[in-house]
């Protein structure tokens, strides 16, 4: 099985022949580069585009690229879009209908060219993001086909993390630095080289395209104590509690009351969660207004609108709806998924305006219910 | 969302309120897959959108039926529909009331309003084999009389117990007044052995299900037919969440003894 095979080691030159041999199998690459301050996800045509030599500087609230005087091409943590800009984007549409003068009406599904997409630096808290989408959106009943045409097609390759960011916290929802399977082919960054390491079939045609030399022992051993290294150095953590548990147990904290004070209810978290998945639904017409048109574009349960049922909204209050996105990612996504909803990527904490920090908040709602614990007993 | 709407031809609009109406509804050409009582379509309006309406009659031809109050822009088109207009249909969707886990039992139906609606396809498939099924009480409350769905067609149904009440009489009201629940006392049926198929507004049905489960019904077979917003049906979009369960999947209709708690938890 080539999924086994030795790892080898890309160069400059080899990982912009990566890329090259991908945009001549006709897929688009989407990877990260710098754009208006931020490291964002977009399409590149060559290796270069890569920011090569940023990083980030990251807390509650702030981002900030940096400088890094190594060169380095993924040296920077998870920037404002995930992959599910692409593989669940914000706005599709899904069927459109038409009525004739008669009156009869006929529905034509939506099915669009599909983008052959190939992900370059897909982190593994990402990975892990891309497969929780999965058994949402086609892991269930129904599938989701749009999101199936696009996530068949795509080519993962996976960048493990060496150097975590201040408010990486995957180690403690159970993830890591290193890549777990799902990916075509994972890179290891080491001093402007890359390990590579195969996942796929399809991964191994694509490195046999490109210049590349076996890996050798000592690179390998020092690339896995990098990333084993990374593990000690997470920025934050949840608490090494039952996270579900103490979910479900904590519906009535005072400590919603208190988040709920600092919630602007913007949504910026669910936008930026690599996970949430919700979708609202929009009737558009054109000017004969026989021809309609239903598109789905990404929701938030911090919006108003998000529960109304006729009389008004079931979440009326910031504190229902922070309790509700919270206990949802943590603890009802295990019922409703089987998996939790959380990677600890930490972009809600640092693209929140307010700087409202999961891991804080978890902790407090930990602490809350050993204080009530302590009085009880 | 993977399912496209099939169109369906509107054969009669019934008003059954000043706010409601009853569209009977045949397939243009193939007909979606049977609905059991219980379950939802996505109902499409033209130009305006799709709203979840649960049947209120199944046909064996693949005709149906829906109830539909008018509350909102959607709701109000469909209520605005005549017959000859098509419209979309997704489906079916959802759990079922699953009556036929009743059988040799007696059965307790209680609705409020047009929580009727849903259940009505249970009560006449329930009074279709009288041999399957223990006593068969039907108990309806009601704001007013004039917001009683299904008037005429109540009187006619065999069961054993039916009880009507509201909550403001009019002049020519001689019936019950009160909550549905203060009907249960006159209804015919032995706790112990009893299912109870209950839809209404949300505080109906939790006065209700506590009803019959103090007078000694298990909780697991009293059956709730529950409401939230809903964009997709296919469990993609979010929006139907009570806590653990998703309500498009894992409802409309649910055990008691599964919603209880959830209900119990404000803005949940």
């Amino acid at each position: 099985m080539t999924a086994t095979a030795a790892p080898a080691v890309l160069d400059r030159d080899g990982l912009n022949a990566l890329v090259a041999a991908l945009v001549a199998q006709g897929r688009t690459v989407v990877g990260p580069t710098v754009r208006d301050g931020a490291i964002v996800l977009a399409e590149l045509s060559s290796a270069d585009a890569l920011p090569f030599g940023w990083g980030v500087e990251l807390d509650a609230g702030r981002y900030r690229l940096v400088r890094r005087e190594d060169g380095a091409a993924f040296a920077h943590s998870a920037g404002p879009q995930s992959w599910k800009n692409f593989l669940h984007p914000a706005r599709e549409r899904l069927w459109s209908a038409d009525r004739t003068p008669e009156g009869d009406v006929s529905f034509t599904a939506d099915e669009p060219e599909t983008p052959s997409y190939a992900f370059l630096g897909v982190r593994p808290c990402d990975l892990r993001a891309i497969a929780i989408q999965d058994r949402v959106l086609a892991g269930g009943r129904y599938e989701d086909t749009g999101y199936g045409r696009r996530r068949s097609g795509a080519f993962l390759i996976a960048a493990e993390c060496t150097e975590p960011g201040a408010t990486c916290f995957c180690v403690s929802t159970g993830g890591g630095p290193a890549a777990d399977p799902g990916y075509d082919l994972a890179l290891t960054e080491m001093d402007g080289r890359f390990l590579v390491r195969v996942g796929s079939e399809e991964g191994a045609e694509l490195l046999e395209r490109v210049p590349h030399r076996p890996a050798g022992p000592d690179l390998e051993a020092s690339a896995r104590s990098a990333v084993d290294a990374a593990r000690d150095h997470m920025g934050r953590s949840l608490p090494p509690v039952d996270l579900r548990t103490l979910m479900g147990a904590s519906l009535d904290a005072e400590r919603w009351d208190d988040v709920a004070a600092r919630c602007l209810t913007c949504g910026n978290c669910t936008m930026v969660c690599p996970t949430c998945f919700c979708t609202t639904t929009e009737e558009v017409t054109d000017l004969t207004g026989d021809h309609t048109e239903r598109w789905q574009r990404w929701d938030s349960c911090f919006d108003l609108d998000f529960s109304y049922l006729h009389g008004g909204p079931v979440r009326a209050s910031a504190r229902g709806r922070y309790r509700q996105w919270l206990t949802h990612k943590l603890s009802t996504w295990h019922d409703q998924f089987g998996t939790s909803g959380c990677v600890g990527c930490g972009r809600c904490v640092v693209w929140c305006p307010a700087g409202i920090d999961i891991t804080e908040e978890v902790a407090a709602l930990d602490a809350e219910r050993t204080a009530l614990g302590t009085e009880t007993d | 969302m993977t399912d496209v709407p099939v169109p369906y031809l509107v054969v009669d609009r019934r008003p059954e309120t000043a706010d409601t109406v009853t569209l009977r509804l045949e397939p243009v050409a193939e007909p979606l897959a049977d609905f059991a009582p219980g379950q939802f379509a996505m109902v499409h309006c033209f130009g305006r959108g799709e709203i979840p309406v649960s049947v209120s009659s199944v046909q064996a031809t693949g005709g149906l039926a829906h109830t539909i109050r008018a509350v909102g822009a959607v709701s109000a088109g469909l209520c605005e529909a005549r017959a000859g207009d098509v419209l979309g249909l997704r489906g079916p969707y959802g759990t079922g009331w699953e009556l036929e886990r009743a059988r040799g039992r007696d059965v307790v139906v209680v609705a409020g309003g047009i929580g009727l609606a849903p259940l009505r396809p249970l009560i006449l498939r329930a009074l279709a084999g009288p041999a399957a099924y223990g006593r068969v009480n039907v108990l309806i409350g009601a704001r007013t009389p004039a917001d009683l769905i299904d008037h005429k067609e109540i009187e006619r149904w065999p069961t054993t117990y039916t009880g009507v009440t509201v909550d403001r009489p009019d002049d020519a009201w001689r019936g019950d007044v009160g909550l549905v629940t203060g009907l249960l006392d006159r209804a015919d049926f032995a706790p112990a052995d009893s299912w109870a198929f209950v839809c209404g507004p949300e505080p109906m049905i939790r006065a209700t299900a506590r009803d019959l489960a103090d007078r000694g019904l298990r909780p697991d077979r009293i059956r709730v037919s529950l409401e939230r917003n809903m964009r997709c049906a296919t469990g993609h979009c979010g929006h139907c969440q009570l806590g653990p369960v998703l309500l498009c999947r894992d409802g409309p209709v649910v055990a008691w003894d599964r919603t209880e708690a959830l209900l119990a938890v404000r803005e949940l």
